[in-house]
């Protein structure tokens, strides 16, 4: 990554954490309903992958925690924040909610609340790109969790197979609900279980978004290739809890103490005024710029914006 | 018009299908080179090759996520899943992605998946075998449900899904691929929504779908030659949605419902073909109507308990002499 597209990122990075912090703060006020699984911890992972990718060309898919996801493939925040009001003028007109942002003009084909589900579908769209023959990758971003569902062992069999155009990240932020990795996963190396399948698989740093990237790299390019799927887990972390309604019990302080010193943003903003590309002034002037923005744009937009029409309940469940 | 066999029937729609548009697919297991349980997809394999005519491995669950995945991206996809028995496996990929993905992404994505399934009690299949799951299916928002009872329905049911941007899901039978019947010559298309009047009669309407039209019928015949009852078959060949206006008309002119169904009664066509009769035509009713279903038990081994546990014609003649007061 060149230094001053690291710049650009760096001020992406700022504008999803704050976006997700302004959705905890409107979950309170109880203008987001519903479940709100939140981003902030993980961000290298996805801005790492999708830097190196090729956002609105390659299809992407992902679990329930998907705003951020959404964003980077080009869908404007003040949709997504209007989707989690419940708007009309949401991604999703205010049909699908936190955890089913979609972006079909952006190849953002949604989040999907069933935890391992999105997998045969990123490998279907892996089978449509092949069939179709373009360029395009599918690139499907789930939790370690994921991994323990059938559809992950049936999907990561057929990929292999079928030698389908895949990138499945594994974002491995070590809990799955409120339950450690390793009381429910036999084999904690996620990566290693690519080995019953023989997909080429990688493990790093989800924290460090030049490790992510690339990492990410060498695998976007394996499947645009035509090399088959590839597996790459990033090691990360959530700061918050699995969704709004989960106080972490079941984890110490001192080890969220531990990975906020390893804060993906920091990492990226220090490395950057260690090379002279910004000051602390400067980030602390776009923090506040992007809060702006969010409070008088973003959020805005949303209180702002219609209902959906009761009348229209019953469209978009058949086409014909 | 020729008399064909019901499995040709399906492979005839596939093929034409598949000639006329490079992005419809078929899948399923042992459907390729097998050339397909039920022989269903003989010969594509050969044809069209196996990008296009895939041999999945024995995941339905997998393979149906894999077909809505294409779908998101304009492939069409025929899945063949080879009992319906398993497809349960598949229904969290039907269910939560394919029925709702153009629900909850406001219209922006959908899945114009076609599922074709066997289901029924064949020959001593036993109890993982013999299910009859289109009251599952009919029940969810989303998707289609069509289930043919002659090879001039299982084709032009099959164009038209195939053609539809809906999932839908076709219901088979285990008995009924070796059924001969005419289907025009020319192409051919049965609307997804409707029902066929296929017998017309004055005294009483029996509705039935699938297997249980062929039971209506030769109960009709009986009724007609023994009792002088004059029965209406109404077959429900479009289970989800069911066709009120027909069911209406016809119990509009015969004043009497029968409802057979080879499933079990609870929560299934019979109870929601009645609750339309009542909510539709109460009035024009002159007596209850009656359902004959399947004793609601896992079907057994045995074959006399078999036979005990699903209905036949003699127990729908039986009902209607009943409704007469002649029994």
């Amino acid at each position: 990554m060149k230094l001053e597209d690291k710049k650009q990122v760096l001020r992406k990075m700022v504008l999803a954490r704050r976006f997700e912090e302004r959705c905890y703060q409107a979950y309170i006020e109880r203008k987001i309903g519903g479940f709100l699984h939140l981003y902030p911890g993980q961000e290298a992972c996805a801005f790492g992958v999708m830097e190196a990718a090729r956002p609105g060309h390659d299809y992407v898919i992902t679990g329930y925690r998907d705003h951020v996801h959404a964003i980077l493939c080009g869908a404007d925040p003040k949709a997504v924040m209007a989707e989690l009001y419940g708007k009309e003028t949401g991604c999703s007109k205010g049909r699908g909610g936190s955890m089913h942002i979609f972006d079909a003009p952006n190849r953002f084909m949604g989040g999907y609340a069933l935890v391992g589900g999105p997998f045969p579908l990123a490998a279907g769209m892996g089978k449509a790109i092949q069939l179709k023959g373009g360029d395009e990758i599918a690139i499907c971003f789930l939790g370690d969790a994921a991994n323990n569902q059938g559809a992950f062992h049936e999907t990561m069999n057929m990929a292999a197979l079928w030698k389908l155009p895949v990138l499945f990240v594994c974002e491995n932020n070590l809990y799955g609900i409120g339950t450690a990795i390793d009381r429910s996963t036999s084999v904690t190396d996620q990566y290693k279980r690519m080995c019953a399948y023989n997909i080429e698989a990688n493990q790093v740093d989800g924290q460090d978004i030049d490790v992510v990237y690339d990492a990410a790299r060498k695998a976007v390019d394996h499947v645009r290739s035509g090399k088959g799927p590839y597996f790459l887990e990033l090691m990360t972390y959530r700061y918050r809890g699995h969704s709004m309604s989960d106080s972490r019990g079941y984890r110490t302080r001192e080890e969220e103490e531990h990975w906020k010193k390893r804060d993906p943003i920091f990492i990226l903003r220090d490395r950057l005024i260690e090379a002279g590309q910004i000051t602390m002034d400067e980030f602390t002037a776009m923090e506040k710029e992007i809060d702006n923005y969010i409070e008088n744009e973003v959020v805005k937009f949303a209180e702002e914006s219609p209902e959906p029409n009761v009348a229209d309940l019953e469209k978009y469940v058949l086409a014909d | 018009m020729a008399e064909i066999m019901f499995w040709e029937a399906v492979l005839r729609a596939h093929d034409e299908e598949m000639a006329r548009d490079p992005l419809v697919i078929c899948m399923g297991e042992d459907i390729g080179v097998a050339g397909g349980t039920y022989k269903a997809t003989k010969g594509l394999y050969e044809k069209y090759g196996e990008k296009r005519v895939m041999d999945t491995p024995i995941s339905e669950g997998g393979f149906t996520g894999l077909a809505v995945g294409a779908g998101f991206l304009g492939v069409r996809p025929i899945v063949e899943i080879m009992s319906v028995n398993f497809a349960w496996l598949a229904m969290d990929q039907l269910f939560n992605s394919a029925a709702k993905v153009r629900y909850m992404s406001g219209g922006q994505l959908e899945a114009p998946i076609v599922v074709r399934s066997p289901g029924g009690c064949a020959h001593q299949l036993g109890a993982q075998h013999s299910a009859r799951m289109e009251k599952v299916f009919m029940g969810i928002a989303g998707l289609r449900v069509v289930t043919p009872s002659n090879p001039r329905q299982a084709y032009g049911l099959l164009k038209s899904a195939i053609r539809s941007n809906d999932p839908v899901f076709i219901n088979e039978h285990e008995l009924m691929y070796n059924m001969k019947g005419e289907v025009p010559d020319e192409e051919y298309f049965l609307p997804l929504e409707g029902s066929e009047v296929a017998r017309p009669g004055s005294d009483i309407t029996l509705f039935g779908y699938n297997v249980s039209v062929h039971w209506c019928l030769q109960a009709a015949e009986i009724l007609n030659k023994q009792h002088g009852i004059n029965a209406e078959v109404v077959d429900l060949y479009s289970l989800a949605p069911l066709d009120r206006a027909g069911i209406k008309k016809s119990v509009a002119k015969t004043h009497r419902a029968l409802i057979a169904e080879e499933a079990e009664a609870p929560v299934g066509v019979g109870s929601e073909v009645m609750a339309i009769i009542n909510e539709e035509c109460f009035f024009e009713l002159d007596a209850a109507p009656v359902r004959v279903s399947a004793k609601n038990v896992p079907i057994p081994y045995n074959h006399t308990l078999e036979k005990a546990a699903v209905p036949s014609a003699k127990d729908i003649v039986q009902a209607v002499l009943k409704m007469f007061g002649k029994a």
